[in-house]
């Protein structure tokens, strides 16, 4: 699939919660080509290393983008000087989005589970479902909430977790992933955020026998294959890295972000 | 017939312009023709190829650093057949000049690769004797004269292509290095590999690098290549390929000055794949203000104080 590297403007800023940000992002070829779980990889002036971000929604008739992003560090908080009409540097689409089926049995839904920031690629998993998607998202407390709202107003069935109870379900998303499980026929399961929520999330499924995709984060490079450093340990024969034929250690960027649950090793 | 001459000679190897992009930071040039051909660079440093295939280092393997970042890859790579048969092919039709960077635990690994590759397509060799980021081999050999005369002399014996050896700026005198291998008979050599570094988070107090140091690259390094190039210009005949932190034409223009005769450009490319086009277009933009008709006229022609 083909990316772009160019320059595009900022046609909407919001501040969603304190220290995360969304922008909405005017590239219309970029947009004509993405899909939930890529990412867009931004260069901020100043800093040698680009910023991932995962893309959080696509408008391909509007031709835009809309990406949703926390203050990690230096970088990021430089990103957000970034105000509409500014024009922004990435490279994109890149990597590998969610795998979404053709189509699901009518009684059967699809389960999008979330902590924190992970929160973000699974919108445009759940735009494409809507009614037929459960999105259980974690939170450590009531005031990081994001996107809650953005997943009902697509029709999603949501769940919120809180770590301290401030909000919804008191704890992290595993229970109500479980009990959503128990009380389901559940086709597919997508997660992105901490390893650990990744790890048991992904027991969970093999035990359970359902398919799970999941989106990995890890310090990059290039954001296309060729630098080599965002490598991640993935149980697959014949799999592709940087250089061509290894099959163990894979670059996020380019054989990810989204793998399969069961080749992660964590 | 084009207005400037971007041509330059390394090795008796002709380039089409000087712009090569480095080891490691290009794959094997299949990573960016999404944005344009691998042909409107001079040339391509494969990354470091080995005998056999290496995973690498686990993760994380790239940290940031003021004007830098560090990398601890390791070499992942895999293995000097899987890129004659696979990669090799390919690359012949879209690269100009093709320079296979080699690595190996063993002076003999360096030759056996080197062997394998004499009746293929590459048009140079580059030794590395100076990856910071693996336990044995790379920069074990390259930071003495008897380590960097011993692999260069094994592999002189056994190759007819234009030999390259690549130096790391880790060492005390770096001309000392320089001056051994050419009395191997080295045809040029390339610097400087990255310089060892390290980064830590003090929150966990744990170093960013799972390997806990890496090399260091990016605009940061660019005095010390730019000195280090224009020493060991000085210090021998063979041709020298400049490299580290190599941001913009200027840059570019200010390594040759130091005695380059082509430069490598690595971590710029990470920061903006369209990096080597603005260099090449911002070198004929400096001939043309300065109504040069050969960019390599300008090789070594600093005037020190």
């Amino acid at each position: 699939m083909p990316y772009r590297c160019g320059s595009y403007h900022i046609i909407e800023k919001t501040a969603i919660s304190a220290g995360v940000y969304s922008y909405m992002i005017l590239c219309p070829e970029v947009a004509a080509e993405a899909r939930p779980g890529q990412f867009v990889h931004i260069k901020v002036e100043g800093f040698t290393l680009r910023r991932p971000i995962s893309i959080c929604d696509i408008d391909r008739k509007n031709g835009w983008v809309r990406i949703v992003f926390e203050i990690r560090g230096h970088g990021t908080a430089k990103l957000t000087d970034a105000n509409v009409g500014d024009s922004i540097d990435m490279i994109a689409p890149l990597g590998n989005g969610f795998t979404i089926p053709e189509d699901i049995t009518p009684s059967r839904r699809i389960v999008t589970v979330g902590g924190g920031i992970g929160i973000p690629p699974l919108l445009g998993v759940a735009k494409v479902f809507r009614e037929k998607s459960t999105a259980i998202l974690g939170f450590r407390s009531y005031d990081k909430v994001i996107l809650a709202n953005d997943f009902k107003q697509n029709d999603a069935r949501v769940i919120t977790c809180t770590d301290d109870g401030s909000v919804g379900f008191k704890g992290s998303v595993i229970l109500p992933f479980e009990s959503e499980l128990a009380q389901n026929d559940v086709d597919m399961v997508y997660a992105c955020g901490p390893e650990p929520m990744l790890a048991a999330i992904i027991e969970i499924c093999k035990k359970a026998r359902i398919n799970c995709e999941v989106s990995l984060e890890q310090r990059m490079g290039c954001g296309v294959g060729a630098c080599a450093v965002c490598a991640c340990e993935i149980a697959r024969q014949n799999g592709t890295d940087a250089s061509g034929s290894c099959n163990n250690m894979l670059m996020v960027c380019k054989d990810g972000p989204v793998f399969k649950g069961e080749e992660v090793v964590l | 017939m084009k207005k400037w001459d971007l041509t330059v000679n390394v090795a008796g190897v002709k380039f089409p312009n000087p712009v090569i992009a480095a080891s490691g930071v290009y794959g094997f040039g299949e990573y960016y023709t999404d944005l344009y051909p691998p042909s409107l660079m001079g040339g391509i440093s494969c990354k470091g190829l080995t005998i056999n295939k290496r995973v690498g280092n686990p993760p994380p393997r790239v940290a940031e650093t003021p004007a830098g970042m560090l990398n601890s890859v390791g070499l992942q790579n895999p293995g000097i057949d899987v890129f004659i048969k696979t990669h090799l092919p390919r690359l012949k039709k879209e690269a100009n000049v093709i320079i296979a960077n080699i690595a190996g635990d063993t002076p003999q690994d360096y030759a056996e690769i080197a062997c394998r590759l004499d009746e293929t397509d590459v048009d140079m060799l580059e030794l590395n004797i100076s990856c910071p980021n693996v336990k044995k081999g790379g920069a074990a050999w390259g930071i003495s004269t008897e380590g960097a005369s011993l692999v260069t002399k094994t592999v002189r014996a056994v190759t007819k292509k234009p030999l390259m050896v690549k130096l790391t700026p880790n060492v005390t005198d770096i001309t000392e290095i320089a001056k051994a291998v050419e009395n191997e008979g080295a045809d040029a050599v390339s610097l400087i590999n990255t310089l060892l570094g390290m980064r830590i988070d003090i929150k966990t107090r744990r170093p960013i690098l799972h390997r806990n140091v890496g090399g260091l690259s990016g605009p940061a390094v660019f005095p010390i290549a730019v000195r280090m190039v224009w020493q060991v210009a000085n210090a021998v005949n063979i041709d020298v390929v400049g490299m580290g932190g190599i941001n913009s034409a200027e840059d570019a223009v200010e390594m040759m000055l130091a005695g380059a005769k082509a430069v490598q450009i690595g971590t710029a490319i990470i920061s903006d794949p369209l990096a080597p086009l603005k260099i090449i277009g911002g070198l004929e933009h400096y001939m043309d203000i300065n109504g040069m008709k050969r960019i390599a006229e300008i090789s070594g022609t600093v005037r020190p104080h």
